[in-house]
């Protein structure tokens, strides 16, 4: 049952940002827009003419934490260098660009002509096509909604040919794909509708949140009045520290708004991003362990002002993504790797952030990076995972053998709740949970069985969740 | 698939009645396994493993005819279930006979059958299921050795050897498939309190079924290359095999 393999692949062993779960497959490095036609070709021809063939998904810059740019034993179509910027119109806004090219090369190229991305994830090392596929969210959600929202136009190279998606041509196949986690095709170009800045520049609000009832308070009152919010919450402190928070939120910086240095022609629109320092190796698991950090999380909390600290200039870089500043970062959690839980629940399963947080603090898993916010409304995509309500996001060492319990325990308080985990981030949910959180999982089946109907778009996270298999599907249940 | 907690989602039980096979089942369906295929010689033991699979759970449960006193027809088997169920995250060998010793030295036909079985007809199921897992992309093969292999000894060489044997094949294809996102984990209990050992006395550090299962369950997870069980047993036979052959050869039982 050896598969074909399509030109110039080699076979690689590959993970995601989390570093857990290895699969090996044939990569392909999309050098020019024609290999995805070829590829795209290639697998369908292996899927038709046997069973051999095991399919293709496209991969970005792999910051998904688990396994949805992987395709054990099939083809992964590297679509990193599909980076070309095609046209951009400066005065509207709006970029034409490769699939591959990333936030971080659109911020460096128009920050300084004064056009920022609509949505930036905690990191800007993820591609335009990653960001539609997992139609990714930042801190401005509740205001701006998610990437997709902001993408006017996209060619996928599907199975049955090449599409030129717009949200009204096909509104099927754009919301089917945007958080369609790459399995409706592979999208090679994308129109976004950037948004304008006067600077590189956010003027910046953080304060302390001594316990959880106090965070979300602050933050169901007083989110609505800042563009972008989050808060870093303490999973490790109990009993009248409980969720004790630092919460930061803020706007970009007019001009006039800013310190005369930093208003100067040529420091006002400055992105020269940097990277500070390198994980060069894994260190030995346990240096991450409850004590360690507790002590980070201890750090972290007194860093923040005791006074709240009003109108701050922060630079972009350092306000939505400062992990960037350390490459390779994941590497710090050692060789076992980890995994990110990040769930949303509506504002009436707001209780379930609580008990969460409580049962982590329980268990003492080390936790840290934790992330609460706010959602707003959510976009048409039955994949897509943002819904109005709280999203906790946590970063948890993979080794105890409580973890998968735990968080099973923890996807049955949140599917009760009616809220969902996130697929960019998620590792470890069962099918039959994950059928239970998107319960229009059958619409997007639909659509994807239009433009893919052999099932030749797959990718691990696909057959772990049960969306595409290799076998015969009336043996496997 | 295998998920980052690396909990399998289905298992192939090569040798499917055995005692320590069910419990590892046992222990691997209320993680994630739904499907559980299980391969060993047709009997009413086999049939009372996949109801308890069933009962545990699993919504997939099949028994397949498979016997490795016939490699040919062992293989064929393994083939046919990666054909006919697609990938499987975890393959379990847990074939295999203790014999007795006496009886065997009288009969070196028999003996040869020990072999077969215990090695041989599985060294080349396992080779069936390494290619398969390679073409797949990933799994993991659990390989039920024994700390009798560890070195033999008068009293179960037969045994001892197969398990030697079984021990050193599974370490070298553990090393082949590195990079490949297929992994090996060898097992190796001490003396198990069961069917197998049944109307013998239990050896120093003796354990069960249950125990056995447990530390497999949790080195499957972490992706333990090797795991003793009971775990002082590393250390134990650490210095077993410095001990010099004079007093070796004195050990009782």
């Amino acid at each position: 049952m050896s598969t074909p393999r399509p030109p110039r692949a080699t076979r690689e062993l590959l993970s995601g940002w989390g570093r857990t779960a290895a699969t090996s497959a044939d990569v392909v490095h999309a050098v020019h827009p024609g290999i995805v036609d070829e590829a795209m070709a290639a697998s369908v021809e292996a899927s038709t003419a046997g069973s051999s063939g095991r399919g293709l998904v496209a991969r970005g810059l792999g910051r998904s934490y688990g396994d949805a740019a992987q395709n054990a034993g099939g083809t992964v179509l590297d679509a990193t260098w599909l980076d070309a910027v095609h046209s951009v119109d400066l005065e509207a806004g709006l970029v034409t660009v490769g699939a591959g090219v990333s936030l971080q090369t659109l911020m460096e190229r128009f920050v300084p002509l004064g056009w920022f991305v609509p949505v930036t994830p905690g990191t800007r090392l993820v591609t335009v096509g990653g960001a539609i596929a997992a139609d990714i969210h930042g801190k401005n959600h509740h205001v701006d909604g998610s990437f997709c929202s902001h993408v006017t136009s996209m060619t996928l190279v599907t199975p049955t040919g090449t599409h030129i998606v717009t949200p009204d041509s096909d509104p099927d196949l754009f919301w089917a794909t945007a958080g369609g986690m790459g399995l409706t095709g592979i999208v090679t170009e994308a129109t976004l509708r950037m948004i304008p800045v006067e600077s590189s520049y956010l003027l910046v609000d953080t304060e302390r949140a001594v316990d959880l009832d106090d965070i979300m308070a602050k933050m169901q009152s007083g989110d609505d009045d800042y563009r972008y919010s989050v808060a870093w919450i303490d999973c490790q402190s109990t009993g009248s520290r409980l969720g004790r928070s630092v919460l930061t939120r803020g706007d970009h910086a007019r001009a006039a708004d800013l310190p005369p240095g930093l208003a100067r022609p040529d420091k006002v629109r400055k992105f020269v991003p940097r990277q500070l320092a390198r994980i060069p190796l894994t260190p030995p698991s346990g240096l991450l362990n409850p004590l360690s950090v507790g002590a980070i999380n201890e750090f972290w909390y007194r860093k923040a002002p005791r006074e709240p600290q009003l109108a701050k200039p922060h630079h972009m870089t350092g306000f939505f993504h400062p992990l960037d500043g350390i490459g390779e970062w994941n590497r710090f959690y050692g060789r076992r790797g980890f995994l990110q839980y990040q769930f949303v629940v509506p504002d009436a399963g707001g209780e379930v952030v609580r008990q969460v947080i409580e049962r982590l603090t329980k268990v003492k898993l080390a936790a840290f990076v934790n992330v609460l916010k706010r959602f707003g409304p959510g976009d048409p995509g039955p994949l897509s995972f943002p819904m109005p309500g709280w999203t906790l996001a946590l970063d948890l060492l993979v080794g105890s053998e409580e973890l998968g319990p735990l968080l099973d325990g923890f996807d049955e308080l949140v599917l009760a709740a009616g809220g969902r985990l996130y697929l960019a981030k998620d590792s470890r949910l069962a099918p039959d949970t994950f059928r239970a959180m998107y319960p229009r999982v059958d619409d997007f089946l639909e659509v994807k069985r239009k433009v893919d109907p052999e099932g030749v778009l797959r990718s691990d996270l696909g057959r772990r969740l049960g969306l595409c298999a290799d076998a015969d599907p009336h043996v496997r249940s | 698939m295998i998920d980052a907690t690396g909990r399998p989602q289905s298992v192939l039980v090569l040798g499917g009645a055995s005692e320590i096979a069910q419990a590892i089942v046992a222990g691997l369906v209320p993680g994630r396994c739904r499907t559980v295929v299980l391969a060993g010689r047709p009997s009413g033991r086999l049939d009372d493993a996949a109801g308890a699979a069933k009962e545990a759970g699993a919504d997939v449960v099949e028994t397949v005819a498979f016997d490795t006193t016939d490699p040919a027809g062992a293989t064929a088997a393994v083939d046919g279930v990666f054909e006919r169920f697609g990938d499987i995250d975890l393959v379990l060998a847990a074939a295999g006979a203790l014999g007795d010793q006496a009886e065997l030295e009288a009969d070196p036909l028999a003996a040869a059958d020990l072999i077969t079985t215990n090695f041989t007809g599985l060294a080349a199921a396992l080779l069936a299921v390494a290619a398969k897992m390679r073409a797949q992309g990933y799994g993991r093969i659990v390989v039920i050795s024994s700390v009798a292999g560890e070195r033999a000894r008068k009293a179960n060489f037969v045994y001892g050897s197969t398990k030697s044997g079984l021990d050193a094949f599974s370490q070298g294809l553990g090393d082949a498939l590195v990079g490949t996102g297929v992994g090996v984990t060898i097992v190796r209990p001490g003396f198990v309190v069961g069917r197998m050992t049944e109307g013998m006395d239990p050896a120093p550090f003796s354990t069960t079924p249950e125990a056995v299962a447990a530390a497999v369950v949790k080195g499957i997870e972490s992706g333990a290359d090797v795991v003793y069980a009971p775990p002082v047993l590393r250390w134990v036979f650490a210095v077993m095999r410095q001990l010099p052959r004079a007093v070796w050869r004195r050990m009782p039982g």
